[in-house]
């Protein structure tokens, strides 16, 4: 199970009311999978607890990667063991550049991996770096702003994947990386995504609109619903959805107890 | 490291401290009857306690004045490497000077700049051989009468700095200052600039001294004159051990169309009460004043700050950022006034404190005093903690909370050292920062 990320019985209270009541799932390297839902059912509350966020509690279950239960892990343990969230709502650092950001970051891992690195050299960061931002169709001065600091919906998003580029993680949560880009921003940005994909890692696409799935293809397709998965199928899923809406599932769900 | 070797110490501020003090200086008559009217209104001023409104916040009644070392002559000192080094003979410099333990151990100017007029020297060498520079300007800024360590340092300061840019002179390299202080108890320094009109200059005073235990103490004033239509960027760091006593008196005028750059890195120090005064004298006058503090441990460092606008379109911007941790205390006092006549007035202030630990305070106490009607003064003070979602966000990349919280300090002040511009200065504090976050920086990007 060294492949695959294992969420079993999810259970996940924010300040005293329960969000995450009862969540399965599996996500395994070399799988993209779509997760969809109406507005507060739990699907960034999920995002947030996988990545380690320290206002959420988890009153039950296990969540394991590389064969251990990461839930007691503080967020940058996690990130080393390569897992990776693209955040719905970016945190914007003031002062602090998006070049040192990265490299530091990408430094950190690295001085993880072998106490003695002394971190990436200079002239090869630089080339990495701005690799990356053509891959995201990004300016080079784009690097020497301050990370999300009055920038715009669509380089939020775009900062986002940039990060996962560089950090090339084994396991990414994207949280609606596709709200708030422009049509051609999805494009380009769902192309970068396909060209970090691949066999070596997994994708959890959080996500409302069919369109972002018709480049980024999911294997699976999951709904949550009210804290809990409720369904779960291939593409045709998110088709369906797109067509019908949330409503059947307030009308098959209505007997559920509400928190 | 051979030590200051004390020819002569005596203590207090009494009639025998001050007449052996006098016997130590061969000065100019009108320098020692500057000295002796000070001294009068120094023994007329008392010691400032909790009941003086700009003293509430910074409790001195543990400084023993009459135990006070005023009168230190010595001879032999050795700089520690890294101080001596700094102020050197240099490509990027136009000057340096080292102050050690009340000695001047180096001097340098360019000589094709020394030939057009620049004086850049300690001030009793100033006071020997440019008398007519110095005479004019010292002490007419900072009075004994503006308080009792005013009145202390008129009456007892030893060395200092003189820096004179004649008329329409453009020195486009910085000059460098070492005030250091290693194993001596006390030091009085005094710092007398004069930028003369069309000229411009930047000079970087840094004061430094080891963490030594023992009550050390510094009294220090800092006058600037910045003529019309000149310039001056005035960097001063200070880093003094953190056991020291530190008082100072700092103001400048700022005259008809000129502009004062005025950055404050304040690192160092045990107990801290400063006063940092910018009068905009002339039309058209621009002050900025810019800081960057950072205390831990049980530092305690209390700013006064006054943007005085006493003619009309004038300008003035101060932004002060403070970072605090474990028990360190700040206060920043900032007043703006606009005198009658000072229309147009433009004046901003901001002050910014990150508090670090739970211990750790910050008292921030922004004010105006409006005697003009047509003007436009804003202020902001804001007291906040590292934001969690930032240190998250961070920490979901890898990073460790010391590096992000480092990350996010460095950003804190980013806005300030990116104006900075010497290089060296900036790497400085950068390494003053990450030692006291205790976590390595990265290298050069
Ligand atoms: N920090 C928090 N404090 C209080 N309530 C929270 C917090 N985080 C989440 N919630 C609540 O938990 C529920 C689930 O929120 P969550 O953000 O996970 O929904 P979501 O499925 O991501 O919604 P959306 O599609 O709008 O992004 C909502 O009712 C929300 O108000
Ligand atoms: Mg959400």
């Amino acid at each position: 199970m060294e492949d695959a990320l294992i969420i079993r019985d999810l259970h996940v209270r924010v300040e005293g009311k329960p969000v995450l009541r009862g969540v399965n799932l599996t996500v395994r390297k070399g799988e993209i999978h779509a997760l969809m839902g109406p507005n507060g059912s739990g699907k960034t509350t999920l995002a947030y607890v996988l990545m380690g966020h320290p206002a959420y509690t988890v009153e039950q279950g296990e969540v394991l990667w590389k064969g251990q239960n990461i839930l007691e892990l503080p967020p940058d343990e996690r990130a080393h063991l390569g897992l990776f969230l693209a955040f719905q709502y970016p945190v914007a650092v003031p002062g602090v550049t998006v070049a040192n950001f990265l490299r530091t970051a990408l430094n950190e891992r690295r001085k993880r991996l072998n106490p003695e690195d002394k971190g990436i050299p200079i002239p090869e960061f630089r080339k990495l770096l701005r690799e990356k931002l053509a891959l995201l169709g990004l300016e080079d001065s784009f690097a020497a702003r301050y990370v999300n600091d009055g920038f715009s919906g669509g380089e939020k998003k775009r900062l986002e994947i940039l990060q996962m580029a560089v950090l090339q993680p084994e396991m990414a949560i994207l949280d609606e990386t596709d709200s708030g880009l422009d049509i051609d921003g999805v494009r380009t940005v769902a192309e970068g995504i396909n060209r970090i994909f691949g066999p070596h890692m997994g994708i959890l696409l959080i996500t409302h609109y069919q369109r972002i799935l018709n480049y980024v293809k999911p294997h699976f397709v999951h709904v949550m619903y009210n804290g809990r998965i409720v369904a779960s199928g291939g593409p045709e899923l998110a088709l369906e959805l797109e067509e019908k809406g949330y409503e059947w599932l307030r009308e098959q769900f209505a007997e559920q107890p509400t928190a | 490291m051979a030590e200051t070797h004390l020819i002569r110490e005596a203590r207090g501020i009494g009639p025998e401290a001050f007449e052996a003090f006098l016997e130590t200086r061969e000065e100019p008559e009108w320098l020692r009857q500057a000295r002796r009217e000070a001294w009068q209104i120094l023994r007329e001023t008392p010691k400032p306690g909790p009941n003086d409104e700009a003293w509430r916040r910074t409790d001195i009644r543990a400084l023993a004045i009459e135990d006070l070392a005023t009168v230190l002559v010595g001879d032999g000192a050795t700089p520690p490497e890294a101080m001596r080094q700094i102020p050197e003979r240099r490509d990027d410099l136009a000057g340096g000077l080292l102050l050690f333990n009340g000695q001047s151990l180096l001097r340098w100017v360019d000589e094709r700049l020394e030939r057009r007029g620049l004086i850049f020297t300690d001030l009793p060498t100033a006071i020997r051989e440019h008398p007519d520079q110095v005479a004019p300007y010292l002490g007419q800024i900072v009075r004994p009468g503006d308080g009792f360590f005013a009145a202390m340092n008129a009456a007892f300061w030893r060395n200092g700095i003189f820096l004179y840019v004649p008329r329409d002179l453009e020195v486009t390299l910085p000059l460098r200052a070492v005030i250091g202080l290693q194993g001596v108890p006390t030091d009085f320094s005094r710092i007398l600039i004069v930028v003369e009109p069309g000229a411009q200059v930047t000079f970087i005073d840094e004061r430094l001294a080891d963490d030594a235990v023992g009550a050390a103490f510094h009294n220090g004033t800092v006058e600037i004159h910045v003529k019309e239509n000149a310039r001056l960027t005035y960097i001063a760091l200070q880093n003094w051990g953190r056991y020291m006593w530190n008082f100072t008196h700092e103001r400048a005028f700022v005259d008809r169309d000129s502009t004062l750059d005025w950055v404050v890195i304040g690192m160092g120090g045990g107990i801290t009460k400063t006063f940092l005064e910018v009068a905009l004298i002339g039309r058209g006058a621009t002050a900025y004043m810019s800081g960057v503090f950072f205390f831990d441990g049980q530092q305690h460092a209390d700013y006064d700050t006054e943007q005085d606008h006493i003619a009309p379109y004038t300008k003035s911007d101060l932004l002060y950022k403070v970072a605090l941790k474990d028990r360190a205390r700040s206060v920043w006092q900032g007043m703006i006034r606009a005198h009658p006549g000072a229309q147009k007035t433009d004046a901003y202030q901001a002050n910014r404190n990150l508090i670090l630990s739970p211990h750790a305070r910050a008292d921030s106490i922004p004010g105006l005093e409006i005697m003009a009607n047509d003007l436009r003064c804003t202020h902001g003070a804001t007291v906040g903690q590292i934001n969690e979602e930032e240190l998250f966000y961070l920490m979901s990349r890898g990073l460790s909370r010391p590096v992000a919280t480092r990350l996010i300090v460095e950003g804190f002040f980013a806005p300030v050292l990116d104006r900075i511009p010497v290089p060296d200065i900036r790497r400085q504090a950068d390494t003053i920062i990450h030692r006291k976050l205790g976590v390595p920086p990265e290298e050069e990007f």
